[in-house]
């Protein structure tokens, strides 16, 4: 039995019963994609994620990236899965035709994403990365650029990276200080990079950096940055890659997790100066890099449900297996039945179906967008996707700490010990709330630009949205007690709404002060609202047959979820009322 | 060489199989379902067999509900080229099976048809035997390798004694064990191709053949729990055992 097993049933819950994709792929002309082919690619993907990515989870913990006389050697193991991962053809999966895509929809490229983060983080940070570098050199680059960089990147025989961060210019982009010079046909490139994931490797042949620096005229802050693509090797006349670029990693960080993911320090131009080209129009660096950035922050969110999924099914298992209770006939009975392991199991559980509704809706978002039949429609489906990604990242990334931190508690006085594995999860999730913008950096996007900068309009829309489903909860039978909860939670978002757009002109603080809560408690809300659509699908579905087993469960977890996540909405806006008074009091040496 | 290749679809191997409560059979509800293992040996068989160039056409048939389907377009994702699927309400027993493979061979006329050894639901490990013995076909069963040798298929045996190698005349019947190969993945673009490739729907009475029971399964019960070892001080004392306790020496 693999320790790893994607949970395809929820998946395809979601897709059918929340998405619709086989309705929205009729309607956006994607005639080839439906159900059926998509189960039959998430049955292929897992395989994949159990036999062969799962089990080099471990490996990569214990037996990190290296550096050493070639650059970056990566956990043994790793290259020959990404051989196999490439072979398959997955890197493809969303990339337009053009390229050697296979044109999916974002959400099925969503939903096998979570498959292979869930397997091996680590490992997947590598294609999640090219998938960025994919995305902004489609949206950017020249046609020169495209057709160079893009088919190798697209097939996966070559990998992206991206390279923002310098030691002093982490959140605050402004700072930036590497430089490009002109000369010819292309740039010179020279400066640090810090952080950079899966910046070196010998995986594939070819690494193609996308790197921000500043031309010689550029106007100082964010608006003084250009993107440049900087490879590890420059390419000959037939495209292939030759001579070595003056690009390198000079050192890996020392990590808390991610062990199997090599996060490099990159130094350009050490010697003559690292041949860089120009993506997009100079100074626009930092559109660019948001197209990759968008992408990054929901992926990262979806990292969150997968390392929840992992740690969940891992402290199922100990759960049902570690016998710590005697009967009366002296027969001894697992933990799990214990009424505070289910309620830790079940919190696990109810957070995981709620963030996998939400990334997958957020990711179907992005489907909706591209495929808009008219320009409002366009701007709708875009709007609900800027307003979407920062809670995507945050709350999912904040929710899953406390998933795969109860995924050790569950595992007891073993889940400190790192041979069992369920540690791994935990040190693994740490990162999540903080690459791709902090937390603070996503609540502060949502309540600045996605909130305020528009009067509150894309919020509004979404809470109409959530009280149309309280009011189908209200007029379905069973359901009075989760509308009353969502209605409650619904009732605290609006006021939390109202606190904000009427507060923050005469606070400057506000904003800032209260922006995590708000971002915790739109994503309470979100993920109830989800939840209770998806517990009115159920009741529907077993109505007319359908899984008992499955939709019960569903059902449960539902009310779970209403009864146990959902009434922290309150305590949240409470926290939000309180505004920045505190916040703001303490002198700086009174901390 | 046109190759038949069959494809069973059986309960996960990954799936914690549980019997029904009126044991009636083995629990199937909701059950994930998958290509029998062996089968999916068979069908890598084929394909390696298509890239040598020595294949030109590789059919997979498959028999049961419209839901085995599911498996023959794994099968084409694989790399076979088009499917049939022999509708039938339930999994009929081996001879039944063999009969309708016999069918549709006859139709098909393959100069090979590869089956796994056995599914791993039923454990049966008696299609492929009937189906030569009905067709009249030299068989090769336990193959961990194959070659073809000046028109004749040399198939490498995994017997109690260590291997046999068998020298057959086409037609034939190869059936597979765990050895022969390591079945691939199928890849994006390829599960992608598969559902555009042919799938024909056949019943067993455009076949001829009447689908009739031999055998009643009378209750399926769930192995008893394995019991707790024992460690012994010393081999006369295992010895000792073997004889006085578990008897079976």
């Amino acid at each position: 039995m693999s320790d790893y097993v994607h949970p395809y049933r929820d998946t395809e819950f979601v897709l059918g019963e929340l998405v619709e994709l086989e309705r929205f792929c009729a309607e956006a002309g994607l005639n080839d994609v439906n159900g059926e082919l998509v189960s039959a690619i998430l049955a292929e993907a897992g395989r994949l994620g159990s036999e062969v990515l799962a089990p080099l989870n471990a490996v990569g913990d214990t037996q990190g990236a290296r550096l050493g006389e070639r650059g970056v050697e990566e956990t043994p193991g790793f290259a020959g899965a990404y051989g196999q991962f490439v072979e398959s053809g997955w890197p493809s999966l969303t990339a337009a035709e053009a390229w050697g895509g296979q044109n999916l929809p974002n959400v099925v490229g969503t939903a096998v994403n979570e498959i292979w983060h869930s397997a091996n983080m680590a490992f997947a940070l590598c294609p999640m990365l090219t998938q960025g570098a994919i995305e902004a050199l489609a949206h950017h680059g020249s046609a020169e650029l495209q057709a160079a960089w893009l088919p190798k990147l697209v097939s996966g025989e070559w990998t992206g990276t991206m390279n923002l961060t310098e030691p002093d210019a982490g959140s605050d982009l402004a700072a930036i200080k590497a430089r490009a010079v002109p000369n010819g046909d292309h740039y010179l490139i020279s400066g640090q990079k810090i952080f950079i994931t899966w910046g070196d490797h010998q995986m594939t042949d070819n690494v193609v950096h996308l790197v921000l620096a500043r031309l010689p005229d550029a106007p100082a802050g964010v608006k003084g940055i250009s993107l440049f693509v900087v490879p590890k090797f420059l390419l000959d006349a037939q495209g292939r890659p030759g001579a070595r670029n003056d690009a390198q990693c000079v050192s890996l960080e020392h990590k808390l997790g991610i062990h199997g993911s090599p996060t490099c320090v990159m130094s350009f131009g050490e010697k003559e100066g690292a041949v860089g080209y120009l993506v997009g129009e100079p100074h626009k660096g930092l559109a660019c890099m948001f197209t990759m950035m968008n992408h990054a922050r929901q992926s990262v969110g979806l990292q969150g449900l997968s390392i929840s999924e992992r740690a969940y099914q891992q402290a199922r298992q100990y759960a049902r297996e570690r016998l710590q209770g005697t009967r009366k006939d002296g027969s001894r009975f697992p933990i799990i039945e214990f009424p505070d392991v289910r309620r830790m199991l079940l919190q696990m559980k109810a957070s995981i179906e709620a963030m996998r509704a939400l990334a997958l809706v957020a990711a179907a978002e992005v489907d909706r967008t591209a495929h808009a039949p008219d320009p409002a429609a366009c701007a709708r489906h875009q709007g609900r996707v800027d307003l979407l990604t920062p809670i995507v990242k945050g709350w999912l990334t904040e929710l899953a700490q406390e998933v795969t931190s109860l995924g050790v508690q569950i595992h007891g006085g073993m889940g400190f010990i790192e041979e069992t594995g369920a540690a791994r999860h935990y040190r693994d999730a740490r990162i999540l709330t903080i690459y791709e913008g902090t937390t603070g950096i996503q609540a502060l996007d949502l309540v600045g630009r996605k909130t305020l900068l528009n009067k509150g309009e894309l919020l509004g829309d979404l809470l109409d949205e959530i009280g149309e489903t309280v009011a189908r909860l209200e007029s379905a039978g069973p359901f009075a007690a989760q509308a009353r909860a969502l209605g409650e939670a619904l009732a605290a978002g609006r006021e939390a709404r109202r606190l904000l757009l009427e507060g923050a002109e005469a606070d400057a603080a506000l904003a800032g002060s209260v922006s995590v809560n708000f971002l915790m408690l739109f994503g309470y809300l979100c993920g109830g609202w989800l939840m209770a659509r998806s517990a009115l699908r159920a009741q529907a579905l077993l109505e007319t047959g359908g899984d008992r087993a499955f939709l019960e469960a569903k059902l449960v977890t539902a009310r779970f979820y209403c009864e146990q996540l959902l009434p922290r909405t309150q305590a949240l806006l409470a926290a939000i009322r309180a505004g920045s008074g505190s916040i703001m009091a303490l002198s700086d040496e009174q901390f | 060489m046109k190759i038949l290749v069959t494809v069973k679809r059986v309960i996960d191997y990954n799936v914690k199989v549980r019997v029904k409560a009126d044991q009636s059979d083995v629990d199937l509800a909701n059950v994930k379902m998958a290509m029998n293992p062996f089968c999916e040996i068979a069908v890598e068989a084929a394909v390696r067999l298509k890239e040598a160039g020595i294949a030109t056409e590789i059919v997979a048939v498959s028999v049961g509900p419209s839901a085995c389907q599911e498996q023959i377009r794994t099968a084409l994702a694989l790399g076979a080229d088009r499917g049939i699927q022999i509708d039938t309400a339930e999994l009929p027993e081996s001879l039944v099976v063999a009969k309708l493979l016999a069918a549709v061979v006859a139709a098909e006329q393959p100069d090979l048809v590869i089956l796994g050894k056995q599914s791993i639901d039923a454990d049966n490990n008696q299609t492929g035997q009937m189906l030569a013995a009905l067709l009249d076909w030299p068989q090769a069963t336990f193959a961990s390798a194959l070659a073809l040798q000046e028109g004749c298929l040399e198939v490498t045996r995994e017997i109690d004694g260590g291997l046999q190698t068998l020298s057959l005349a086409l037609p034939a019947i190869v059936t597979t064990d765990l050895r022969l190969n390591e079945p691939r993945y199928a890849s994006l673009p390829n599960i992608m191709k598969a559902k555009k490739k042919p799938l024909e729907v056949r019943t067993p009475a455009e076949l001829g053949v009447v689908l009739k029971a031999h055998t009643r399964l009378l209750k399926v019960e769930a192995p008893a729990e394995r019991q707790g070892g024992i460690k012994v001080g010393s081999v006369s004392e295992l010895v000792e055992k073997l004889k006085s306790e578990a008897k079976v020496i």
